[in-house]
């Protein structure tokens, strides 16, 4: 009971600290004249900052050092905490939506998944819109790696709360022998990449306001935007290009980055098994999309295709969901291989979903080593990515995930089918709120958004998007039994 | 030559006999194990010294003061270079000699550059042998490859077999077979007794026969004294530990290299650090094992496990089992006499291939690089010459009339990096680099005194 306390300590700071970030939306209500906005979000804020601060002062005398387990709670817990206290004010304020609706408008955010609930997204008030988008950037980098860059207060426990939420099989890996400073550093590249993001989106002709919000978009890998029409409102290949670049950019992993940015070393990209890969996937789908396009006949011009295949791949390979056309409408290989790649695509330490593309690399060489263990019985073959080799214990470990999460995404989709929806929606739509991508195909496809989905399957699929963003153990793990064993 | 040797292991005992057979040098060898030291001391005329070599009053007991050169061969590189530090800092020791086996070490060049770590040379035997190993399976058909003046030259050794062209024919044949290759045959052995090869000397089947050539020679000349053989594809190697290792290193980019360690630690971190090896963890000696890896369609079988018994063993079975060509690392040198060309194809010797690069240090005059051929009975040296004309015994005189002891041969001049293969009436010129062949050891005493300059 004490340790759990000492967790709603730390809980009550984190929701304190979250409070400070409504001071963006309620400067943009300020900024755009939007009287009735900017009410809502300073009682949401002040709302939040009250509650933190009930919870951190009544629990004080309980605080201690974190162990490791506690981790897995006070991410879990926090996650759900912020994700509620974020709905508030698209509850008491303009789109006016149920706490089932807001709640899971606010998960869909901040697991940077970007599936809306809300129709007349071109009429919100503009704080609305940039909270959405500001959810979105906020989410992507980790609220819990902000916290601990941000708080002394979680001292060594701190690297235990990092790894239950740091996406990605290998979790050691720090680039800076503290944590804090590790923490600092990502937020760091990952703020510095957005502002680039932004400048670039200026350039080919977005207005701040939009430009703001889909530098937030793009580099958490979200996928909400300010239209209802997506970036199709747009019609404009230089954003899409701009878009994609940021996209795959955001898709790699942060520590790469660091490393590039930070040493000069631009070697890194090519040391970084995960980056080529990327490319790979991406580019050899677009290759394999545009020429379904073209043979589909669906577009006038091979150029067009081209573009659409493009923007389309990126977009959904790596998680985003932005969309320029309704792919639901493309021949089904296509839309369910777009789906497949936002499965795999996305690297460990990005700011994507799905299972990884370090645990599918991983998984693709535990394949090919069964086959040369058969050959060679007595062969020790170690496995190795990029000359350096992971441990069994690892490749255990990715087994398990796999496992869980194919588990996982089979559940999600009998739920929704027990709610009377169609297989190819049900199973688009777990597959796509797992891996936080976004659009799936049927009722919920880029045509559409998934406020025609009933409240039990928007819990279904609130659930999906949480379960996915904190990578599955570090929310089952509080089920176990001996989680709780003393 | 006084010299002190540090560690009575395998390396520091062979170095030991060789460098004490030489009656100029007075050798005195430390170690910690004085058992060691008491059966070495009633082998062979050392003096010995029990205690940790790298200890001031122990190099003071052993006499370093008035050392000439301090040979580090303790099993520990730390120890070796410490040792060399401390002759360096309190004795002056001219000559500095270390054995450094981790590549972590040994790749950084400027540790052994002037002004860093005290240690004039470092040798690494593994190194040596592994690299020796690697020519022998580049070169399929030899049993002895050395390197002169960096590599630019070569003597090989190997034996006569029917399909060779030169076989049975008069060596002055040999002009009309390879009419623009820089290549001589520097010695023949004939039932092990040397025959000083001139032209009309008839090959014979079964003739050892070393001949030097520049590199590029060296396959064409071969084809001259056998049968040419197909290239190496598949290599097996016995044993993952420091040779093992890094000579499947060395040919996993160029060959299909399989390699057998029976522990099952070594054999995975050996395994974590090769990127195109197969790594099997199992015995050597199972034949189980080999015939489930292919050994019949293996070309070259290597055995270079710590244990002489085991190669020898190993490489007897994967012969029997049909492996092409089987090597086994043998330090004994009678052992390799009684194997070699009969059960198992080639005996390597750590020790022949190591001693010298050590006893290049302790020749008199500017001897730059020393070969220890069969076992040691005979010798290839690389010597510059000195001038001026009017002191030295050879500088401006053809190679025909110099004053040579019998069994000598001049093979080869280096001159300007260019090679010169050497003919009777060759001048010899200050700073040419001589290589040499001398088919009795003995005569290396007169051989460096004619090079010396007054």
């Amino acid at each position: 009971m004490r340790s759990i306390l000492a967790v709603v300590n730390v809980l009550g700071a984190l929701l304190a600290l979250f409070s400070v970030y409504y001071l963006l939306p309620i400067g943009i209500a300020a900024l755009y004249g939007e009287s009735d906005s900017l009410r809502v979000f300073g009682i949401s804020a002040g709302g939040t900052l009250a509650l933190g601060a009930l919870l951190f002062l009544t629990t004080l005398r309980f605080r201690t050092e974190l162990k490791p387990r506690d981790g897995y709670l006070l991410v879990s817990l926090g996650w759900l905490a912020v994700t509620a206290a974020a709905a508030l004010p698209m509850m008491y304020g303009a789109p006016w939506l149920s706490f089932t609706d807001a709640f899971f408008e606010s998960m869909s955010g901040l697991s940077t998944t970007g599936s809306t609930v809300i129709t007349g997204l071109d009429s919100l008030p503009h704080a609305v819109n940039m909270w959405r988008c500001a959810l979105h950037w906020l989410g992507g980098m980790g609220i819990i790696v902000l916290a601990v860059a941000i708080l002394p207060l979680l001292g060594v426990g701190g690297m235990q709360m990092y790894r239950a939420e740091a996406p990605g099989p290998v979790k050691d890996a720090k680039l800076t022998p503290r944590i804090t400073e590790t923490a600092k550093m990502l937020w760091l590249v990952y703020a510095g990449l957005t502002l680039v993001c932004f400048l670039a989106l200026l350039l080919v002709g977005m207005s701040p306001f939009e430009a703001v919000c889909h530098a937030f978009t793009v580099m958490s890998l979200g996928g909400f935007s300010t239209h209802d029409t997506s970036v199709a409102w747009f019609s404009s290949v230089a954003v899409e290009v701009v878009m994609s670049l940021f996209m795959l950019v955001a898709a790699v992993n942060f520590s790469t980055h660091f490393v590039a940015l930070r040493r000069r070393d631009f070697a890194a990209y090519k040391r970084d098994p995960e980056a080529r890969w990327v490319l790979i996937w991406i580019g050899v789908s677009v290759l394999l999309l545009t020429a379904e396009l073209v043979h589909a006949g669906l577009y006038p011009t091979f150029t067009e295709a081209l573009r659409h295949a493009t923007f389309t791949t990126v977009a959904m390979a790596t998680t985003t969901g932005l969309v320029t056309e309704d792919f639901s409408l493309w021949p089904i290989f296509a839309s369910m291989w777009l789906l497949f790649l936002s499965c795999v695509v996305p690297s460990t330490g990005s700011t994507g979903g799905g299972i990884k593309l370090f645990r599918a690399l991983i998984m693709i060489k535990q394949f090919v080593r069964e086959m040369f263990v058969l050959v060679h019985p007595s062969a020790v073959a170690p496995l190795k990515i990029a000359g350096q080799v992971v441990p069994n214990r690892v490749v255990f470990s990715v087994l398990a995930f796999i496992f869980v999460y194919f588990m996982t995404v089979l559940i999600l989709t009998f739920a929704l089918l027990s709610t009377n929806m169609d297989f190819i929606s049900a199973m688009t739509a777990a597959v796509s709120s797992v891996n936080n991508a976004g659009p799936g195909l049927g009722q919920v496809g880029p045509g559409t958004n998934y406020s025609v989905l009933n409240d039990r399957q928007t819990w279904i699929c609130t659930l999906a998007m949480f379960l996915g963003r904190i990578e599955l153990f570090t929310f089952l793990i509080l089920f176990s039994r001996t989680f709780w064993r003393k | 030559m006084k010299v002190l040797i540090l560690g009575a292991g395998q390396v520091g005992r062979t170095a030991a006999y060789h460098l004490a057979r030489e009656p100029d040098n007075e050798v005195t060898v430390i170690d910690s194990n004085e058992s060691v030291l008491r059966d070495l001391q009633s082998r062979i005329d050392v003096r010995t010294v029990a205690g940790n070599a790298s200890y001031p009053a122990i190099l003071e007991a052993a006499g370093i003061a008035d050392t000439d050169i301090i040979i580090a061969l303790t099993s520990s590189d730390e120890v070796n270079m410490v040792a060399c530090e401390i002759a360096n800092a309190l004795y002056r020791t001219p000559t500095k000699i270390a054995r450094i086996r981790a590549p972590e070490y040994s790749s950084q060049e400027k540790l052994f550059k002037e002004g860093a770590l005290a240690v004039d040379v470092w040798i690494s035997p593994e190194q040596l042998v592994t690299e020796y190993i690697e020519r022998l399976i580049h070169n399929p058909g030899a049993l002895q490859i050395v390197d002169f003046a960096e590599g630019r030259v070569r003597l090989v050794g190997m034996l006569a077999r029917r399909g060779g062209l030169l076989v049975g024919q008069q060596l002055r044949t040999l002009k009309d077979h390879m009419p623009n290759a820089d290549a001589r045959i520097a010695a023949i052995y004939r039932n092990s007794r040397f025959i000083e090869p001139d032209g009309e000397t008839v090959v014979q089947e079964g003739d050892e026969i070393f001949f030097v050539a520049a590199r590029d020679h060296i396959q064409r000349m071969m084809n001259e004294i056998t049968r040419a053989e197909d290239k190496v594809r598949k290599v097996i190697i016995a044993g993952g530990g420091n040779i093992g290792f890094r000579l499947a290193r060395l040919l996993e980019k160029q060959y299909h290299v399989k390699l057998i360690e029976r522990d099952m630690d070594r054999a995975r971190r050996v395994s974590e650090r090769l990127e195109g090896t197969i790594v099997l963890h199992g015995d050597a000696q199972d034949e189980e094992l080999l015939i489930e890896e292919n050994i019949d369609s293996t070309d070259v079988f290597a055995a270079v496990t710590n244990s002489e018994e085991a190669n020898v063993l190993s490489a007897m079975l994967a012969k029997r089992l049909g492996a092409r060509k089987v090597l086994a690392l043998i330090n004994r040198p009678t052992y390799g006499e009684l194997m070699e060309n009969r059960s198992i194809d080639i005996a390597v010797s750590p020790q022949t291939v190591t001693i010298g690069s050590l006893l290049a240090h302790v020749r008199k005059g500017d001897v730059v690089r020393v070969h220890s051929l069969r076992r040691g009975s005979a010798e290839a040296l690389e010597a510059v010459v000195h001038g001026p004309e009017d002191r030295s015994r050879v500088v401006g005189r053809s190679i025909g009339d110099l004053d040579l002891p019998a069994g000598a041969v001049i093979v080869a001049l280096v001159r300007n990096e260019r090679v010169i293969i050497a003919h009777h009436d060759t001048k010899i010129e200050p700073e040419d680099h001589v290589i040499m062949f001398l088919s009795d050891r003995r005569q290396i005493d007169a051989v460096t005194r004619l090079f010396a300059p007054d």
